[in-house]
């Protein structure tokens, strides 16, 4: 299949095939990383630049080295090292990373956007890596990997997701790319955390924990963030761990070959017991080495043909 | 030698204050009017310009009674000067500039200042609006004695909200010794929070933070009940949700001294405009559902909203060119107004009540002397020719700033000459 995108910045523009070629791809290159050399010349005398305005660890991490896998050369830029730190825009920003003809710009972005409005300005590839509660396409697509693995397929599954939805972008990407590949999805939480009209992106949505995980293939479990309650979203870590918190005890009604996924950081005891984390049905760290083979797949595609 | 003399041919006169409708000639003599009505005798005069306004219509000056100029402290944005060139292409001899200026607008320096600059202009007439508090901070009253002497026409913190209660209850109190209109910017500022459009399905959808159009109609429902309380004439800019419709709505039919105006965006688009993260869409209060834009048109139609003014807000790229979060809200009006207005007529909108909403009732609202084209009032009118389609285009705004979402909209009807007493201040064919 002959990918024509110049980017990939959320789930809604990619299409079905799109989305199966990504994952046949990613699963493909996943060996890569268990050679003993683990490197390929695929994309010698690429650059990508690898820009982050917000702070992580993860998805930085697994960038940098799906793009040294395949033999690109790589900068990394973060915003309190760069002159965003001088007061510069994203329109200046944007436009000097292009005078300097990289290939690729992989961008996480505080600011829901931040990567469409990028893409616009260059020429480069532009692949975001989360904006703000918008999008964050390679997460979405590194769960649908764990999860086609674990199922063989996507299509009839159901899938919970559970938590602070409101102000997540990862659940955003789940819902629509997992929609798009045939599953159900069921968002629980409290309501101060379930966004007016997400049902419009096509979920359904509990206000009951154990009620949505209760006929769920995969439960997806999303961080709190501490300094949310200030925003009055939750009265404290304790009422939402005993209350929303995917605990054994919750567990325990769930299917008897349900996976357990959580895009990290985790908050151990709070929105996950440390059993569960750890449990048997936990792929969590699955997800993570999957992530490497996703981003591989979407430099290749993006940048190891004729576009 | 300036021309003292007009003679305005043919055009079918509209105006909602002596009750006109029909074709008729109006004689203009030294910058104010002299007749309106049938002139046989009077069209011999050699020395008259002779201004042919058949096929158009010819109605009092309009009046766009919320807009910002930006001068003093931001005229980088725009100036007095290009303001009022921006209103006079767009159809208004009369705008009412808000008070959130550097120095803001709160005391008579600043009132003399843009009054001294309008002279200078020497294009529309500019009514300051003043600060209700001092330094637009929510703390205490602004002096209205001083602003009323120097020559605003009424009160806001419009940008803020008055969050205190208390205070907005004195503003309104003390504004009645001074019969000065108290303009509301209804906004409560805990439930924007850090929202950045409306909140829904397309907020949601573009992961942006939302704000609910409860944050609106709170205040509105805050305010009636002061109005209420002190019995001092109310007027709530940029209505844009349907609960504050019903709440004005119902305040009305009590007999409260309340009058309300939305802006155009409000009519014409809704928060799908966002999509794209278009920040020249990106305004407060926000646009909103397709729900509350119907109820909008519908309270236009049936009067509940008094005043359609354009809260224009000029900004550059330096606010604009931004992340969605990062740019300034509020989008130039001055010079698609009227077109934009004008499709309300298409919808079913007599042009009668157009003109009263654009012309007539602001003046009411403003205590303002001379409304309406009656002998020995100021000259000042609009022509407009309600059939002419053109597409706008930012770059030929007068204007200093292009921050739209209209640009490349395809429209009928617009202004094509405006007089400000007496003197041609646009003209379409000149241009």
């Amino acid at each position: 299949m002959r990918f024509a995108k110049k980017d990939v910045l959320d789930m809604e523009s990619l299409s079905v095939e799109e989305i199966q070629a990504i994952l046949d791809t990613a699963e493909t290159l996943k060996e890569i990383s268990t050679r003993p050399i683990k490197k390929v010349p695929t994309l010698r005398g690429k650059t990508v630049i690898h820009f982050f305005y917000e702070p992580s660890t993860r998805t930085r991490t697994s960038f940098e080295i799906a793009a040294k896998r395949l033999s690109a050369d790589t900068v990394s830029i973060s915003a309190s090292t760069s002159s965003i730190a001088k007061g510069e825009t994203l329109v200046d920003t944007a436009k000097n990373l292009e005078a300097m003809n990289p290939d690729a710009i992989v961008v996480r972005h505080r600011a829901a956007g931040a990567p469409h409005m990028l893409a616009r300005i260059v020429e480069a590839s532009v692949i975001n890596a989360g904006d703000g509660m918008h999008a964050h396409p390679t997460q979405a697509l590194l769960d649908m990997m764990t999860v086609r693995e674990k199922k063989g397929s996507l299509a009839g599954l159901t899938v919970a997701i559970i938590g602070d939805i409101t102000h997540s972008r990862v659940a955003r990407s789940n819902i629509v790319g997992f929609n798009k590949m045939g599953a159900t999805v069921i968002l629980a939480g409290p309501p101060t955390m379930i966004p007016m009209g997400i049902e419009t992106l096509g979920a359904a949505v509990s206000y009951h924990v154990e009620e949505a995980i209760k006929d769920a293939d995969v439960i997806i479990v999303l961080r709190i963030q501490k300094e949310r309650q200030h925003a009055f979203i939750f009265p404290s870590e304790r009422e939402y761990a005993q209350c929303y918190g995917l605990t054994k005890e919750k567990l325990a009604g769930a299917k008897d070959d349900v996976l357990i996924m959580h895009p990290g950081p985790i908050n151990r005891g709070v929105e996950i017991a440390p059993e569960v984390a750890e449990g048997p049905y936990s792929v969590i760290l699955e997800q993570v080495t999957n992530g490497v083979a996703i981003r591989m797949a979407l430099l290749y595609i993006l940048l190891g043909g004729p576009r | 030698m300036e021309i003292s003399r007009y003679l305005i041919k043919g055009g079918r006169v509209i105006d909602p204050e002596t009750g006109i409708d029909g074709v008729a000639d109006i004689v203009i003599e030294g910058g104010k009017f002299v007749s309106i009505g049938d002139q046989k005798s009077k069209t011999k005069n050699p020395k008259s310009k002779i201004i042919d306004a058949s096929g158009k219509i010819v109605t009092p000056g309009l009046i766009d009674m919320h807009v910002h100029l930006r001068e003093p402290g931001h005229e980088y944005k725009e100036t007095i000067e290009t303001g009022c060139l921006a209103a006079a292409r767009g159809g208004f001899t009369t705008v009412c500039c808000m008070p959130n200026t550097n120095p803001v607008n709160d005391n008579q320096s600043v009132t003399n200042y843009i009054l001294k600059k309008t002279r200078m202009a020497e294009t529309v007439r500019v009514y300051p609006v003043g600060a209700i508090s001092r330094g637009l901070r929510g703390e205490s009253l602004a002096d209205y004695g001083e602003l009323k002497a120097a020559g605003v026409v009424a009160v806001s913190d419009d940008g803020n909200p008055v969050m205190n209660a208390q205070l907005m209850r004195r503003a309104l109190e003390y504004a009645k010794g001074f019969e000065l209109l108290t303009i509301a910017h209804c906004e409560d500022r805990n439930l924007t929070a850090n929202g950045v459009m409306n909140e829904g399905v397309t907020a949601t959808r573009l992961g942006l933070p939302g704000v609910p159009n409860a944050e609106e109609t709170v205040m509105v429902a805050r305010d009636i009940a002061l109005c209420e309380l002190t019995g001092a004439p109310l007027h709530i800019a940029h209505v844009s949700t349907k609960g504050s419709v019903r709440l004005i709505l119902e305040a009305k039919a009590r007999g409260l001294p309340l009058t309300a105006e939305t802006a155009p965006h409000y009519f014409s688009l809704t928060e799908e405009a966002v999509i794209d993260y278009d920040t020249n869409a990106k305004v407060h209060p926000p646009l909103r559902t397709a729900e509350d834009r119907d109820a909008i048109r519908l309270a236009l139609a049936d009067g509940t909203i008094d005043v359609i003014a354009s809260d224009h807000a000029p900004h550059t790229s330096i606010e604009k060119d931004l992340e969605f979060d990062q740019a300034a809200n509020g989008m130039i009006g001055l010079e698609t107004s009227l077109s934009l207005s004008l499709q309300l007529v298409e919808m079913g909108l007599s042009l009668n009540d157009l003109v009263a909403k654009m012309s007539i009732n602001p003046a009411r609202i403003l205590n303002l002397t001379h409304i309406g084209l009656k002998p020995g009032n100021p000259a000042d009118l609009t022509i407009i020719d309600v059939e002419k389609r053109f597409t706008v285009d930012a770059n030929t705004f007068q204007s200093k700033s292009r921050n739209t979402p209209f640009n490349g909209w395809e429209l009928k009807g617009k202004p094509v000459l405006t007089m400000v007493g007496g003197k041609i201040v646009f003209d379409d064919e000149r241009q």
